[in-house]
């Protein structure tokens, strides 16, 4: 039997980056297939050159037996191939049914469209009123949507990215049913996705990348959990040194919380939906202590940039209690757009921390003083605190960030993928100044939450580890081996521990 | 040549000129300016400093005539007061309509002038029409209503003082005060001030739509104490469209608005006097306004692109 769909020797540059690297994977027709890896391991970048987006460097692209060079993906979509974005492509002012018929060709008739999206309903159970602007529709609907858009194109092949991360689990489930019966009609389906026990549930075979390789092609039967964690993961140990450093750490904060100390932050039964209806976290329960460092880890999307948030009070849970100190530090991952006014001066940014709460007059000299202090404490090349943030490079934006943000609030700091973008030499000094207990014995020392899309610098830096997996935290323990890091792996996957 | 002559002595020529006429020009055009200064710094395009200063002028006339009884002082500070919160609460329009249904503050605005402008129209054939109902606008306000002048003999009135206070007071909350650092960080950055500082930007910015409209709407105020007496159809050229012109030659610095504002004034004031005496349409004077903001932007544009040349943004991540 022909596959319908057949990527093979497929190689991918981006810059000196190595996305791919001889990537192969064969959907058959008829089947439901999962493509599984961990963040970067190039899954998403595969898919989009089966779509047409991008083009690979080297590789052959076959879709039902014969070869195809896809120019854009209208030839995809010609082809027969459809895709659905984790971030959906609709027009929210626009109906459904004149979203169905955006990138069609010829006279738009709205009746026609209309009559179209009514058929495919009745063929498929993918009900929706084209009427209706999709602004009012909910974030399931309009994914439903989206599959409606490929199959109004005659899509028989449907590339899916991440389908259930703005799902309900009721939702999720309807989905995964649709695919099967869409598979059983001889259509056949691509799940890009993270959540490894999902797939293993609902498809017929499994491709799963790391590093930009096929490292596993499968059938589901024949393929063990474990063997496809084995895949997922790799051999990832930490460096011995590494591992004894994270060791020592973690004992002397069992130490302190056999002393009692009270948590500086803590989360009881937390969820957050955001303002799209999307369920991102679920009833988290978590404490940091004074001289903790709690390392966050989780995959785009699973729930991290919320929690991290809620932590830092820059988001307020929707159901739950937090309670943290008036002031906490944060560090977050777009530092340009978030953290700092880049045509402000070190002066003026130092003050934007703290600029809701401040009243009256506000008294620039000590600021500068306190601006010079934390260019000097943090080394902060600048040509003084007067010179634009635009004048600095990233790390030492990012430096002056984090000494800002110290002072500003002692007691807690919560860093998101502090060290992005940033040289060998800023992500040393930028790792050890935010884990670094606080005040140097002056006060009492910090609570630290720290994420990073890196497991090994979140080891790094951690005393102990939770992972965000669907909306869900767990705290991981450390394996039997000091640097063994598959239990960081499984549970970002949502395998059991 | 003598159509130059014409326009600086119109605006310089004669201690008449400078005092009485760019001087007097230049004063709602300081408020207005003010007004479009403070609302740009913080990312606000109010458009609408025309429609404020007009409620403004409406409501500061309809107080002068109800309370003529009173003594001078009283009556004036009513004006101001009146002046100020009917300019607030036009502006107050536009700011309900961004923040409830996100209607952009370009649009509304705007439209918000020819409701103004109308608004004033239907007032002075109407309710507020003067007592012989045979010309279309207000009655003429007591002499307890009218702002004293500043120099014996010259047309110059207390309204251009308070604009000068104004713009003081202004550019020392803006760059001195924790609410003014507020205004400027919003203005540069709503998402930074927000997750940096924060500071609830939707009340910052709705602070500036009321402080900018009550700047606007002390213009009308100023100028029916001190210049027109009543309340006509024509009471603004159209100073609230070249109030955009006198914050962006300023480049939004309310020190810099003073000089903008005289700077504007006299261009006004020397373009009567040039169409008078040299018959060179003052139209002639509004291209050259427009050249000169056109020179500014595109000056103030180079120079953001040449400083962002000499210091890179690193690229960041892939």
């Amino acid at each position: 039997m022909t596959a319908a769909l057949a990527l093979r020797g497929i190689d991918k540059r981006f810059g000196v980056t190595t996305a791919l690297t001889a990537a192969h994977c064969t959907i058959r027709r008829g089947t439901v297939h999962a493509l599984l890896g961990e963040n970067g391991a190039g899954k998403t970048t595969l898919m989009r050159i089966a779509f047409g987006l991008l083009r690979a460097d080297a590789g052959e692209l076959e879709v039902e037996g014969r070869a195809v060079r896809f120019r854009s993906s209208a030839d995809a979509i010609a082809a027969g191939i459809g895709m659905v974005h984790q971030h959906f492509m609709l027009i929210p002012a626009m109906t459904v049914a004149e979203n169905v018929a955006l990138g069609g060709r010829g006279r738009f008739d709205a009746r026609a469209a209309a009559a179209r999206v009514r058929t495919i309903g009745a063929e498929t159970g993918l009900h929706l009123d084209p009427d209706t602007p999709v602004r009012e529709l909910a974030v399931g609907a309009q994914q439903r949507l989206e599959i409606i858009k490929a199959l109004a194109h005659d899509a028989r092949i449907l590339i899916l990215d991440e389908p259930t991360a703005v799902l309900a689990p009721g939702e999720a489930a309807d989905l995964y049913a649709w695919l099967r019966r869409f598979s059983v009609r001889g259509g056949s389906a691509v799940l890009i996705t993270h959540k490894l026990r999902e797939a293993l549930a609902v498809a017929d075979d499994v491709t799963v990348l790391r590093g930009g390789r096929t490292v596993l092609e499968s059938t589901t039967a024949a393929a063990p959990e474990d063997e496809i964690i084995a895949a997922l993961v790799g051999e990832r140990t930490l460096p011995p040194e590494l591992a004894g450093e994270v060791i020592g750490a973690a004992s002397a904060v069992r130490a302190r919380r056999d002393a009692g100390e009270a948590p500086v932050l803590s989360l009881r039964g937390v969820g957050y939906t955001d303002p799209a209806g999307v369920v991102r976290l679920r009833d988290v329960t978590l404490e940091v202590r004074p001289g903790e460092v709690l390392g966050v880890l989780g995959v785009e999307g699973a729930g991290q940039r919320e929690l991290l948030r809620l932590l830092a009070g820059r988001l307020e849970p929707t159901t739950g209690t937090v309670q943290r100190p008036a002031r906490v530090g944060f560090i977050p991952e777009d530092r340009l757009q978030d953290a700092v006014i880049a045509e402000m001066s070190l002066t003026e940014n130092l003050a934007l921390a703290g600029a809701g709460e401040r009243r009256g007059r506000v008294r620039w000299p000590a600021l500068r003083e306190q601006a010079r202090s934390v260019v000097e404490e943090l080394e902060v090349r600048a040509s003084g605190v007067d010179a634009p943030m635009r004048a600095l490079s990233g790390g030492n934006q990012q430096k002056f960030i984090v000494g800002r943000e110290r002072a500003h609030a002692a007691g807690a700091l919560v860093a998101e993928n502090p060290t992005r973008g940033l040289d060998i030499r800023a992500t040393a000094r930028v790792r050890a100044e935010i884990s670094a207990p606080a005040g140097n014995g002056r006060a009492g020392a910090r609570a630290v939450v720290y994420y990073s899309s890196d497991i090994e610098e979140v080891l790094a830096v951690a005393t102990r580890v939770v992972v965000c997996h669907a909306g869900l935290v767990r705290e991981v323990a450390p394996g039997a081996e000091p640097g063994d890091l598959s239990p960081y792996a499984r549970a970002l996957v949502g395998a059991e521990l | 040549m003598d159509a130059l002559t014409a326009l600086w002595d119109g605006a310089f020529g004669s201690s008449y000129a400078f005092w009485s006429a760019t001087l007097v020009r230049a004063t709602p055009l300081l408020f207005v300016g003010l007004a479009v200064a403070i609302a740009f710094r913080a990312g606000v395009l109010n458009i609408g400093a025309e429609g404020q200063l007009l409620a403004g002028a409406v409501a500061s006339t309809a107080f002068a005539l109800a309370a003529a009884g009173l003594p001078q002082p009283v009556v004036i500070a009513g004006m101001i007061v009146c002046g100020m919160a009917a300019g607030a609460a036009w502006a107050g329009i536009a700011a309900l309509l961004r923040h409830r249904f996100g209607v952009l503050e370009v649009i509304s605005t705007i439209m918000l002038n020819f409701v103004a402008l109308n608004l004033v129209g239907w007032l002075i054939r109407g309710p507020l029409q003067e007592p012989s109902r045979i010309n279309p606008q207000s009655a003429t306000i007591a002499a307890s209503a009218r702002w004293p002048q500043l120099l014996e003999g010259h047309r110059l009135h207390l309204g251009f003082a308070l604009a000068v206070a104004l713009a003081v007071v202004t550019w020392w909350v803006l760059t001195r005060t924790a609410i003014g650092f507020r205004v400027r960080a919003v203005g540069a950055s709503p998402r930074a001030a927000a997750s940096a500082g924060l500071v609830d930007a939707p009340r910052t910015i709705l602070g500036v739509f009321l402080a900018s409209g009550a700047c606007a709407g002390l213009a009308g105020a100023s100028e029916v104490g001190g210049v027109t007496w009543a309340l006509y159809e024509g009471i603004s050229p159209g100073y609230g469209y070249t109030a955009i012109a006198v914050a962006l030659l300023a480049r939004l610095d309310p020190r810099w608005v003073v000089l903008s504002a005289v700077f504007f004034g006299a261009l006004e004031a020397g373009a009567a006097a040039m169409q008078r005496q040299a018959g060179v349409p003052s139209v002639v004077v509004q291209a050259i306004v427009a050249v000169v903001i056109l020179g500014v932007l595109a000056a103030t544009r180079l120079r953001e692109v040449a400083a962002a040349r000499r210091t890179p943004v690193r690229a960041e991540g892939l």
